[in-house]
């Protein structure tokens, strides 16, 4: 038996939002009477951190602290239309339609606070931390609670916002495939490292190195999270799953986690992620949506590596032992491809 | 585990001075999570709840000559079958609240089922376990008819019929073609010049999105004549509009909530449940709950479809990659979903990430007699990708050339034509593979190194479209009759042209439609627009490397009708002179080798997090499972 390790490449791009348009999404924002703000929507929080990334937005965009803005999504008696939460849109979507209900309530916000201050609204400015003061003169201010409180029972007056947004439907063109589909897209170079078994044909992904290029990482945290989790469902993809293991045939199809083999906590992998921002000209604040286009650059990257260490292709998934050992049994015996070409002493 | 975020990279076109925007602040729900306080649909248990469970077909296609119910109706627990004849609107097709396709799939299967798992009844009992014994009762007679599961044989003229709707087993693009076609150059012409020819077939098996919360629905009638339906969509409205065209009814009846889901990754799109779910409801009156055990999820449920690509490249002796073809079968199974419209984003990526000059693809949405396949996280690109990048190291293999190197000699570049006929911008690719390689101890050479994203371009043929071959083969039904093969420009007898063109006459995105008064204060939003480095042809102040000896570099011009388009290797940049002033440092490439990475990620906030007020909900009490956290009401 001998562990061959192996090293493989990939690079993708990802297209955000649903392809071709035509997915319209829209938002709300009002204030409490002590002076916080609510963005009500109907997008759906998978896990994925919608409710944490649009209140990023909305604060951002209102100028307030986060702490200051709460998210009510999800019943379609009160929130307004959203398409879904699927195609990577959600962030780039709902995003765009939080930042303009959000403008449109800091617009009313900031004349609400001018007249109280008896200033030009043009001349005000958010500190972020719930003040609104003259540009260039902070004494002279007013907290975000109190011209709250006077544009509801002093003025008359609401500080709210409407927002949708919508990418135009594109046709496709019979013919020739032209279309307008999504304008903004994502990024990412992955590298892995694994050993195979030439006695068994397990492979064993021992190393993960990757830069994602995310447009802007709205919040870090909730990138790394989707980033890591990605890329564990690319391994679990590229090496283990499958509803018809013997695909065309239905037959042993699994049904529960015992049949459906999916890597477990003893299985996961370091990871070193870079993240590049490149921020997308008609995205929230740049972001793009990593969350699809995580796990896509793990599974050609898996299959490079098998092929760097023993020198057997697999083109088809899942990458299970039995493939990897006929592969060997073909060959008459691992071929182990060596290091990259610039290498000192790499292959050829 | 970690991550760097490379701030040094593009942050002339970011500005990083914004308050909440790229914190890493606390999820707003996340309390309630850990906690297991968060109400999911599964947690509203009305009193006097019902389940709801399916008869399901156990052939991979059959004709259903009758069914006996009775002993299941008699069954204890048993409160109401539900038959086909009892769904208002018993035929629908996901997309057709965008326009997109016939309805082809019934609720409840009628007379013939086209795939194992097939629902052809629903029982509703007073407890799930009654409503799976009164299942096991109800005797199907069916008549087993031929079926098919592989997707090329499903495009044979014997095959039998899968999905009546679509007599030839592939979806109808256009009213024209029984596939979508993308034609950009002419890649026959191309590969008669390569050096190289490189082909693979790939193939991708079914997978399971495997939510920990199964997909479900629990719908009660309301006030007003109208129904509340909790439920796990992922898209809410979505789930909304079909259950009112299947049930037929102003959607203003419709009472939908939503929004904490337990994992969805695409496979809670398909908006079964909740019709289900709202029909019991009417029929009984009472609160329904339908859910999918875990085995249903597996098997029933819709999971990411097998998809077999086949890629040919024409490869020039240094690593140019200047023409590859496509032909694609996504596997749909018994009815459409949403593969119609995964097959046009397929389309639409092709040629991935690169910037080839010939490139031609015919790609099928196919019918076979298996479970529907739907979304799953990277719908439509990961197969795909997969084939890409596979045969991309493939290709690096048969010229020698180290495969990373071969990705960024070929990348695409801000400015440059993609193959839908759109500029590409806003690129980073080439950066992603120097930074990958860079951080891996991955050597590549100070030339590739020195590529980047913003530079290099949409100059000459490029930017523009080259004049395109068409073909009119594979007409909605000629298979059927002829069995043409399925590759692109087989069986064609006449090819078309269209002449080239450039990227001018098709602007990169509409603008949109929003009212003028949505205003947004661009100033607010995070970018650094003064830079214009991202325009087409922009060339940077300190020289390129120029390009590989051994690359023939072809005429900048685009020559109608003379032949592929042939791109340069490394593009040269316009002479320096050309630059009245040099641009500022920050339009500069990326340095040689890049520099080290920047202060590491913003470290999170030093001082942990704190709630405002001590967290009281969640904590165990005594006689309570920790686990229940429904609300109870009558």
């Amino acid at each position: 038996m001998t562990l061959h390790p192996g090293r493989g490449f990939a690079a993708i791009n990802y297209p955000i939002g649903m392809n071709l348009g035509g997915d319209p999404s829209q938002a709300l924002v009002h204030s409490t009477p002590d002076g916080k703000f609510m963005v009500t929507l109907s997008a759906i929080d998978l896990g994925q951190g919608m409710k944490s990334v649009t209140r990023q937005i909305a604060a951002e965009a209102l100028g307030i602290p986060i702490s200051d803005v709460y998210v009510d999504t999800a019943d379609s008696d009160t929130g307004p239309h959203d398409m879904g939460s699927f195609a990577s849109r959600g962030t780039h979507r709902m995003g765009n339609a939080v930042i303009r209900a959000a403008t449109e309530a800091r617009t009313q916000m900031l004349e609400a606070a001018a007249e109280e201050l008896e200033v030009d609204a043009a001349d005000l400015v958010t500190d972020g931390k719930g003040n609104i003061h003259v540009r260039g003169a902070p004494s002279r201010s007013i907290t975000v609670a109190d011209t709250a409180v006077a544009a509801q029972f002093k003025q008359g007056r609401t500080l709210a916002g409407r927002g949708i947004f919508l990418v135009p439907l594109s046709d496709v063109d019979a013919e020739t495939g032209e279309m307008t589909p999504v304008s903004c897209f994502a990024h990412a170079a992955l590298i892995i490292d694994l050993t195979v078994d030439d006695e068994t044909g397990v492979v064993e992904v021992t190393n993960i190195n990757s830069a994602y290029e995310v447009g802007r990482a709205l919040n870090p945290k909730l990138v790394e999270q989707q980033l890591i989790g990605g890329a564990w469902m690319g391994i679990s993809h590229a090496l283990y799953e499958t509803t018809e293991p013997n695909y065309p045939d239905r037959s042993h199809g699994p049904e529960d986690f015992n049949t459906y083999l999916m890597p477990g906590p003893g299985e996961i992998v370091p990871h070193h992620i870079s993240i590049l921002e490149r921020p997308a000209p008609d995205a929230p604040y740049g972001g793009k949506g990593p969350g699809e286009m995580c796990a896509n650059p793990v599974l050609p990257a898996v299959a490079n590596a098998v092929y760097n260490a023993v020198g057997v292709r697999c083109d088809s998934l899942p990458i299970t032992p039995e493939k990897i050992l006929r592969g060997l049994k073909a060959n008459g015996g691992a071929r182990p491809q060596g290091q990259p070409l610039n290498t000192p002493g790499g292959r050829r | 585990m970690a991550v760097e975020f490379r701030k040094d990279l593009f942050a002339d076109e970011r500005d990083d001075d914004l308050n909440e925007i790229g914190q890493p602040i606390i999820r707003q729900d996340i309390l309630g999570h850990v906690t297991g306080r968060s109400p999911f649909y599964d947690d509203h248990l009305y009193d006097g709840l019902l389940f709801m469970r399916c008869v399901r077909s156990p052939h991979h296609h059959a004709r259903i000559r009758s069914v006996d119910a009775a002993a299941a109706e008699r069954m204890p627990g048993v409160i109401r079958l539900i038959r086909p004849q009892d769904v208002p609107v018993n035929l629908n097709t996901l997309l057709s609240l965008i326009s997109f396709g016939r309805d082809d799939e019934p609720l409840l299967a009628e007379h013939r089922v086209a795939y194992k798992g097939e629902p052809v009844m629903a029982i509703i009992a007073t407890s799930d376990r009654a409503a799976l014994d009164a299942v096991a009762r109800v005797r199907v007679d069916y008549e087993e008819l031929p079926h098919v599961l592989d997707v090329e044989d499903a495009l044979k003229p014997e095959a039998p019929v899968v999905n009546e709707t679509y007599p030839n087993n592939t979806f109808d693009y256009h009213d024209r073609y029984d596939h979508q076609k993308l034609r950009f150059g002419d890649v026959e012409a191309a590969f008669a010049q390569a050096d190289h020819i490189v082909e693979g077939e790939y193939q991708m098996s079914p997978i399971e999105q495997a939510p920990i919360e199964t997909c479900g629905a629990i719908a009660a009638p309301e006030t007003n004549d109208r129904y509340v339906c909790h439920t796990s969509t992922q898209a809410l409205f979505f789930s909304l509009g079909t259950t009112a065209k299947l049930l037929d009814m102003p959607s203003s009846r419709l009472h939908f909530i939503g929004g904490t889901v337990g994992g969805g990754f695409g496979g809670k799109v398909d908006s079964h449940h909740e019709p289900m779910a709202v029909l019991g409801a009417m029929l009984t009156g009472k609160p329904v709950k339908y859910m999918w055990d875990r085995a249903e999820e597996m098997q029933v449920g819709a999971p990411r479809g097998g998809e077999r690509w086949r890629l040919k490249d024409g490869v020039m002796r240094d690593g140019r990659i200047i023409a590859r073809a496509f032909t694609g079968f996504f596997d749909a199974g018994a009815y459409t979903r949403l593969s119609s419209y995964a097959v046009q984003k397929a389309t639409g990526h092709l040629p991935g990430p690169y910037m080839i000059p010939n490139v031609a693809s015919n790609v099928y949405c196919v019918y076979t007699n298996r479970t529907p396949s739907t979304a799953m996280r990277g719908f439509g690109i990961t197969a795909v990708d997969f084939a890409i990048e596979c045969h991309m190291d493939k290709a690096a293999e048969t010229v020698g050339m180290d495969p990373i190197e071969l990705r960024i000699l070929n990348a695409y570049r801000d400015g440059d034509m993609k193959a839908h006929r759109r500029a590409a911008k806003n690129c980073a690719l080439i950066e992603s593979c120097q930074v990958v390689a860079q951080k891996s101890g991955w050597p590549l050479s100070a030339e590739a190194m020195a590529q980047s994203s913003l530079f290099g371009g949409g100059i000459g043929e490029r930017g523009v479209i080259p004049e395109t071959v068409t073909d009119q083969a594979g007409q909605i039904g000629e298979r059927k009759r002829s069995g043409l093969a399925p590759e692109p420009f087989a069986g064609a007898t006449a090819r078309g042209h269209v002449p080239a063109g450039t990227a001018t006459d098709h602007p990169a995105t509409g603008n949109a439609p929003q009212r003028e008064d949505m205003e947004i204060e661009a100033e607010r939003l995070g970018f650094k627009v003064t830079r214009g480095a991202s325009a087409p042809g922009q060339t940077p102040a300190s020289p390129m490397p120029q390009p590989q000896p051994a690359a023939t570099v072809a005429p900048a011009a685009p020559r109608p009708g003379a032949g592929p388009a042939m791109p340069p290797a490394y593009t040269a940049p316009a002479p320096a002179s050309q630059q009245p002033v040099a641009p500022p440092a920050s339009t500069r490439p990326q340095p040689t080798p890049p520099t080290p990475p920047a202060a590491p990620a913003p470290a999170p906030a030093a001082e942990p997090y704190k709630p405002e007020q001590p967290f009281q909900r969640g904590v165990k009490r005594p006689g309570v499972s920790r686990f229940i956290s429904g609300s109870r009401r009558r």
